[in-house]
């Protein structure tokens, strides 16, 4: 069937146009068999038409995508029998129950029913469904709802499974039990497309892209992205500060001139700081301003701030261009 | 006091924004009704004219012509149609196209000249008992005027056009038998496309449609899948309407039961498929039932349900033809008040089949546009 050393999805140049409006533009990346890819970005920057693209929704305006080795725009029902689909609300049929929703979508992808009864008992051996078979979808809580829609995406067990903010409102424990999961499949060689919000959720992913309207302007290792040379301007470092009163500190910080941005994380502030100015004369500039430090120590970019930088990149890039 | 009130100023204001925004609750609230009161005081018009009127007139002579001309003269009927046999006659009335038959008989005008009495047979759809009446009352005042004018010239002594009306089908003028098999279209109508507007746009409101557009369900299996589970209801709910008609309301039916089964398929078919087009643009279920309404009360106001259609202005005449149930009506009050046949109704289910596939087309296109490619 399928080579297993091809990537899950190549996306080389796609372009969709609404009318005048480029939703994508020239987006290139590429999947690997086994990756969690992080799909990141705010919303209506392009992350669901991309979804609908490689799906074979939306025909692209022009440009090329492979998944698992099918192409997108030659056979797109092909690349949706071979597939799995999770998305954010996960659409299940609540007046039904979990063995009915897992039966229907078993029905969808054409398992034949000797098959089907084989593959729902390994999904709720997989994730724990057994006690609620029989219960209505509409009762069980966010997290065992995802866990039914994830069940439903697997049954016809695709190698590749798209989640569309699979984690968003639901409690931590759920999504951190979700992630656990994810990285348990992903052992198993199968290849995950996850958007979501959360940074610390992209701080998991083995892979993260980052479409900022209609373009990717990162695509990497969550490593790799944190030391790009724009996050981390030569002649720059970067610091945690953490003082009692943190607001005041903060608009201390930007008194000083050296200091070239500031963000406060909870009692925290990460700051990007010129080099001249080290760890002891920033804490004497801060006293001056009679402000005591706990603790100063440096720190590495979160993915927060790659992505913040990137952006603004982009945007005095685009500026530039403009002008 | 002054608390009492607090945040009126701020909440009005509020409102009145959301009022002016939101066009189609303003559209509904105002328009809706300003359309209704033009449509009741447009269409109810009790002063009944131009019935569909078929003609045979057996003899074709002078005197048979003037007659012919008073009754076209008279307002009241239209006459679409001249026949030449008693077959034809019967035949324009039993499939619809003609309220009133009339029968000139050959010797008409022999009986004038000989100062007979001549008796011309008026054939009249009693299924809707204004117009029957009317037909009556302008039919027998042109005969006895007739008459009266002969009587005045030639000193006759005889009663000369004896205008001899007879009521076919519904001869009591019932008024269930009128209106019984029209609420069977109406009825039926808002049960199939209701529920296929709602079972659409709940998946929409759910997510599971763009779910199952990930799949590799492909449109015609997720229609079909859809539509044959309320095309079952809609046939269940076809034959209780028509259990309660027959054994409740006591309504003979003198038609085959099984034609107006299988008529009822592209009615059925038309309706589900207005059911899709709806769903296509209708984002949640409220906005589903307005937009429900909308084909609802043209099925109600033009469809002959309740106002005879040749009685409508003549816009409104024209728009009736657009109305699918004014076409199952016929349908429907053909079969079961006037024994109607398939060769007289074929054309009528023919309309509604082509009607139901237009709507499917249009309503799978703006499906795709609208919904999978959004």
């Amino acid at each position: 069937m399928t080579d297993s050393n091809q990537p899950a999805i190549t996306a080389s140049h796609l372009v969709r146009s609404f009318g005048d409006f480029t939703a994508v533009n020239d987006v290139s990346f590429r999947v690997e068999k086994g990756d969690i890819f992080g799909f990141l970005g705010p919303n209506g920057s392009g992350k669901t038409t991309v979804i609908k693209m490689l799906t074979g929704l939306l025909p692209l305006t022009s440009g090329n995508a492979a998944v698992q080795g099918i192409d997108v725009r030659r056979d797109p029902e092909g690349v949706r029998e071979i597939i799995g689909y999770m998305s954010q609300n996960f659409s299940l049929y609540t007046d039904l129950t979990v063995n009915e929703n897992l039966t229907f979508y078993g029905r969808i992808y054409g398992l034949s029913p000797g098959r089907l009864r084989q593959r729902i008992d390994e999904i709720v051996q997989l994730n724990g469904l057994g006690p609620y078979l029989n219960r209505l979808a509409a009762q069980l809580s966010g997290g065992w709802k995802q866990r039914l829609a994830l069940g439903c995406a697997m049954l016809h067990e695709p190698q590749l499974i798209f989640l569309d903010e699979p984690t968003a409102g639901i409690d931590p424990v759920a999504r951190r039990q979700l992630w656990d999961l994810l990285f348990d499949l992903s052992g198993r060689g199968i290849t995950f497309f996850v958007t979501t919000h959360y940074m610390d959720e992209a701080e998991r992913c083995s892979h993260v892209g980052y479409i900022y309207f209609g373009k990717v302007i990162a695509d990497g290792t969550p490593d790799a992205l944190r030391e790009l040379p724009e996050v981390n301007p030569p002649g720059t470092y970067r610091v945690e500060i953490t003082a009692p009163h943190v607001t005041s500190a903060l608009r201390a910080t930007r008194t000083i001139s050296a200091i070239r941005s500031t963000t406060i994380y909870g009692q925290s502030i990460h700051a990007l700081i010129d080099d001249h100015l080290d760890l002891d004369h920033l804490r004497a500039q801060l006293l001056k301003k009679d402000i005591v430090v706990a603790e100063i120590r440096p720190l590495a970019p979160s993915l927060e701030d790659v992505f913040v930088e990137l952006t603004s990149h982009h945007l005095a890039a685009q500026e530039a261009s403009r002008a | 006091m002054r608390d009492l009130f607090r945040g009126f100023s701020a909440v009005f204001y509020k409102e009145a924004l959301h009022v002016r925004r939101d066009f189609s609750t303003l559209f509904f609230s105002l328009i809706i009704p300003i359309l209704q009161m033009f449509l009741l005081g447009f269409a109810i018009d009790t002063n009944i004219r131009q019935i569909n009127t078929v003609v045979y007139n057996a003899d074709g002579r002078r005197e048979s012509r003037e007659l012919l001309d008073r009754l076209k003269n008279s307002d009241t009927f239209h006459i679409i149609r001249y026949v030449n046999n008693d077959r034809e006659l019967n035949d324009a009335i039993i499939s619809g196209k003609c309220r009133v038959g009339i029968k000139v008989p050959v010797d008409y005008s022999d009986k004038l000249l000989h100062l007979m009495s001549a008796q011309v047979l008026v054939l009249i759809d009693g299924s809707d008992s204004s117009v029957a009446g009317q037909a009556i009352n302008v039919t027998t005042a042109i005969g006895l005027d007739e008459s009266l004018r002969r009587v005045l010239a030639n000193a006759s002594s005889v009663f000369a056009v004896d205008m001899r009306p007879k009521i076919l089908f519904n001869p009591d003028s019932r008024s269930p038998n009128f209106f019984l098999p029209g609420l069977v279209a109406v009825l039926l109508l808002n049960v199939t496309t209701f529920l296929t507007a709602f079972s659409i746009v709940r998946e929409k409101e759910r997510g599971t449609l763009e779910q199952l557009f990930v799949t590799p369900v492909r449109p015609m299996g997720l229609l079909l899948g859809k539509l044959l589970p309320y095309l079952g209801i809609g046939f269940f709910e076809l034959s209780m309407l028509l259990f309660a008609m027959r054994f409740i309301f006591r309504v003979p039916i003198h038609g085959d039961v099984f034609l107006l089964a299988f008529l009822s398929l592209p009615y059925l078919f038309v309706s589900l498929s207005l059911g899709i087009l709806i769903s296509s643009k209708a984002t949640s279920q409220a906005h589903a039932m307005q937009l429900a309404f909308l084909t609802i009360l043209p099925s109600i106001f033009f469809s002959g349900y309740i106002f005879p259609r040749e009685t409508m202005p003549k816009f409104f005449f024209i728009l009736s033809y657009f109305v699918p149930a004014a076409y199952y009506i016929n349908i429907t009050r053909g079969i079961i008040l006037r024994g109607a046949g398939w060769t007289h109704l074929w054309t009528d289910g023919l309309v509604l089949f082509l009607m139901g596939t237009f709507l499917l087309i249009i309503a799978a296109r703006r499906f795709h546009n609208k919904v999978i490619m959004a």
